[in-house]
C-alpha cells in the first residue's frame, strides 16, 4: 500500500505539473462547455444548450485524462526508460497500474469538481441518477485507459503523442459531446455509436436526464471496450 | 554462497548470439568489473543479472536467487544504474530519491544521498535540466536507496566530467567496504585499473581472460621493454647490438625480451640515437592493462589515446 500510495501521488503531481496535461485535463472542457453554452451555434437540441451540453462535457473529461493523458505520459516513460528502471524495483507491475487507475480517478475528481459547478453556473438543471453516472464513468476509464496503454505500449512517444492527440479530436466530433449522435449523417452514425465516446456521453446524457435510465446499448459498447482494450493492452505491451 | 554467479550463460536474439557460454562469479565486499569493447555483450549480461532477460541456456543467480523467478523476493536486495535513462524528466533528485525511498523497507535518508553524490545544489532542478555527469550520478545514487546487498551499474562514469567520476568511484569504494557486491561495466580501462577488485574482459560474447588486475598484467609479459619509435626500423641490427630479441609488434610499437636493466635501457637508448631516430616513448616491466586488453581483443580501449600521453603511473621516457 505504502508503494501504491507513493507512486499514485508522484503520477498525480506529475500530471498537475504538465502545462498541457491540465489544459487538457481542466481548460479545454470547461472552454468549450462556457463558450457552447452562451453561443448558440450547436443544435442541441434540448431548450438549455448547457442541458445537453453538461454530460457531454463530463464525458469528453473522462477521455482525456484516461486515454489522452495517460497514454501520452505512459508512453514517455516507456521511452525514458522509467517503466524498464521500474522493474528492478520492489513495486509490482500490479502496484503500478493501481497507482495509475488511482491518479487517474483522482484527476476525474478534480474535473468533475471544477465542471459541475461550472455548468450549473451556465444554468444546468442537474437531476437524473449519480450512482448510474459513476459507474458509465467508471467502466468508461477502464475502456480509454486500455486504449491508451495500448498505444503507449507499443507506439514510439511521439506517435503515442499524435495519434492519442488525433484520437481525442475524433471522438470529440464523433462522440456526440458537443455535437448530438444523432446529427451525424446515417453511416457515421452507426460508426459513432460503436465507440465508447458516444456510449459514455449517451450513458450520462441518459443518466442525468430527469428520467434516469442508460440505454442497454450504451452499457454493451462500454462494456465491450471495458473487456477489449486492456486485454489488447497487456498482451502487446512492451516495457522497455 | 557467491553473491552473484554466472554459468554456462548463454544469450541470443534471434539468429544473433550475444552471449556465447560464459561462466564467473562475484563475491560480496568486491567490485567485478565487466571489461570489453562495445558490443562485447557487457550490458547484455547484467541486464540477465537484473531479470531483464531470461538466458537461453545456462543460468544466472543472484544472491542465490532467480532473477526472473524470484523477481520479488531478490529486487528489494539490489540496486541497478541503467546505462541512460530511466527517471521521470519532470522530477528533481530530492523527490526522484524520496519516490524510490517509498518502494523500500528500509531506505536511504535522501538528504544523506543526495550528500554523497553531491547533488544538494541541484536537489530541486528537474531531471532534464541536469548536466549530463549530474543525471548519472543520481542514476547513482537512486542505485542505492534500498541499501543494496548487490549493485548493478553500466557504465556509470560515461560522459561524466573528472570531478564527477572521483565522485562516484569513492561511492563505489563505500559500496564495497560496506560489504555489498558492485558489478559494474566499462569500456574504459582506466576505470578498470582504478576500481576494480576483479576484471572479466569479455570479447564477442565469451570471456577472454579473468583475474585481479595485477593478474591481468602480470600474465603473458615477462620481463620486457616497450617502445615507440619510427615505423619499419631495422629489428634485427638492433638485436645484435643489444644482444636481447627485438620485434616491432605493430607500427612504430617495438618490444625488446629482456629486463628493464638501466644497462639494457642505456643500450636501446644509445642505439637509437646512433641511428638518429626518435624515440617516442618507452615503458619497461609489466605490460599494463591495455597491453592485455589490445592483445585479447584486437581493439584499443576507449580512453587509450588519452593514456597515450605522460604520466601513466610508470616508468617512461619521452621526448
Amino acid at each position: 500500500m505504502r508503494r501504491v500510495a507513493a507512486q499514485a501521488r508522484a503520477e498525480v503531481t506529475m500530471t498537475l505539473r504538465r502545462g498541457e496535461s491540465v489544459l487538457l485535463a481542466l481548460g479545454i472542457p470547461v472552454l468549450l462547455l462556457v463558450f457552447f453554452s452562451l453561443v448558440d451555434v450547436v443544435p442541441t437540441g434540448t431548450e438549455d444548450r448547457v442541458d445537453f451540453l453538461a454530460p457531454g462535457i463530463l464525458a469528453l473529461a473522462v477521455m482525456s485524462t484516461a486515454m489522452v493523458a495517460l497514454g501520452i505520459a505512459t508512453g514517455f516513460e516507456r521511452q525514458y526508460l522509467v517503466l524498464k528502471r521500474l522493474g528492478s524495483t520492489p513495486l509490482r507491475r500490479g502496484e503500478l497500474l493501481a497507482a495509475k487507475t488511482l491518479a487517474v480517478v483522482a484527476v476525474e475528481a478534480v474535473q468533475v469538481a471544477v465542471l459541475v459547478p461550472v455548468a450549473l453556473t451556465l444554468g444546468w438543471r442537474a437531476h437524473g441518477s449519480a450512482p448510474l453516472a459513476l459507474a458509465a464513468v467508471a467502466l468508461a476509464t477502464v475502456g480509454f485507459a486500455g486504449l491508451g496503454m495500448l498505444m503507449a505500449g507499443t507506439l514510439r512517444a511521439e506517435v503515442t503523442l499524435a495519434a492519442a492527440n488525433g484520437l481525442y479530436l475524433v471522438l470529440l466530433l464523433l462522440g456526440g459531446m458537443v455535437v448530438p449522435v444523432t446529427r451525424l449523417p446515417g453511416a457515421l452514425r452507426a460508426v459513432a455509436r460503436a465507440l465508447p465516446a458516444a456510449a459514455l456521453s449517451d450513458a450520462l446524457h441518459g443518466a442525468l436526464a430527469a428520467s434516469a435510465s442508460v440505454p442497454g446499448r450504451s452499457w454493451a459498447v462500454l462494456a465491450a471496450w471495458a473487456l477489449a482494450a486492456p486485454v489488447a493492452a497487456a498482451f502487446t505491451f512492451r516495457w522497455e | 554462497m557467491a553473491a552473484i554467479e554466472v554459468r554456462d550463460l548463454v544469450v541470443s536474439y534471434g539468429d544473433t548470439t550475444a552471449i556465447g557460454g560464459i561462466s564467473f562469479s562475484g563475491q560480496a565486499g568486491e567490485v567485478l568489473t565487466l571489461l570489453g569493447p562495445n558490443g562485447a555483450g557487457k550490458t547484455t549480461t547484467v541486464e540477465t543479472l537484473e531479470g531483464y532477460r531470461r538466458p537461453t541456456a545456462g543460468q544466472v543467480r543472484v544472491l542465490g536467487l532467480d532473477p526472473v523467478g524470484d523477481r520479488r523476493s531478490l529486487m528489494p536486495k539490489i540496486g541497478v544504474m541503467l546505462q541512460r535513462g530511466g527517471i521521470y524528466p519532470s522530477m528533481g533528485p530530492y523527490e526522484a530519491l524520496r519516490l524510490f525511498a517509498a518502494y523500500y523497507d528500509h531506505p536511504e535518508d535522501a538528504d544523506v544521498l543526495l550528500a554523497r553524490v553531491h547533488l544538494q545544489d541541484v536537489a530541486r532542478t528537474p531531471w532534464r535540466r541536469l548536466s549530463g555527469g549530474e543525471q548519472q550520478r543520481l542514476s547513482l545514487a537512486l542505485a542505492l536507496v534500498g541499501r543494496p546487498k548487490v549493485a548493478f551499474l553500466d557504465e556509470p562514469t560515461a560522459g561524466v566530467d573528472p570531478e564527477g567520476r572521483m565522485a562516484i568511484r569513492q561511492v563505489v569504494r563505500e559500496l564495497r567496504d560496506a560489504g555489498a557486491c558492485v558489478v559494474l561495466t566499462t569500456h574504459e580501462l582506466e576505470e578498470a585499473e582504478r576500481l576494480a577488485d576483479d576484471i572479466v574482459i569479455l570479447d564477442r560474447g565469451h570471456v577472454v581472460a579473468r583475474g585481479t588486475p595485477s593478474q591481468l598484467m602480470s600474465s603473458g609479459g615477462g620481463d620486457e621493454i616497450r617502445f615507440g619509435a619510427p615505423p619499419a626500423m631495422d629489428c634485427k641490427a638492433l638485436a645484435v647490438a643489444v644482444g636481447a630479441a627485438v620485434i616491432e609488434e605493430r607500427s612504430g610499437e617495438y618490444v625488446v625480451e629482456a629486463a628493464a636493466t638501466p644497462a639494457m635501457v642505456a643500450a636501446v637508448t644509445a642505439w637509437l640515437a646512433e641511428h638518429d631516430l626518435p624515440l617516442a616513448d618507452l615503458r619497461a616491466g609489466r605490460q599494463t592493462l591495455e597491453d592485455v586488453f589490445l592483445r585479447l581483443t584486437g581493439q584499443p580501449g576507449a580512453a587509450a589515446a588519452e593514456r597515450r600521453a605522460p604520466n601513466r603511473g610508470r616508468r617512461e621516457v619521452g621526448r
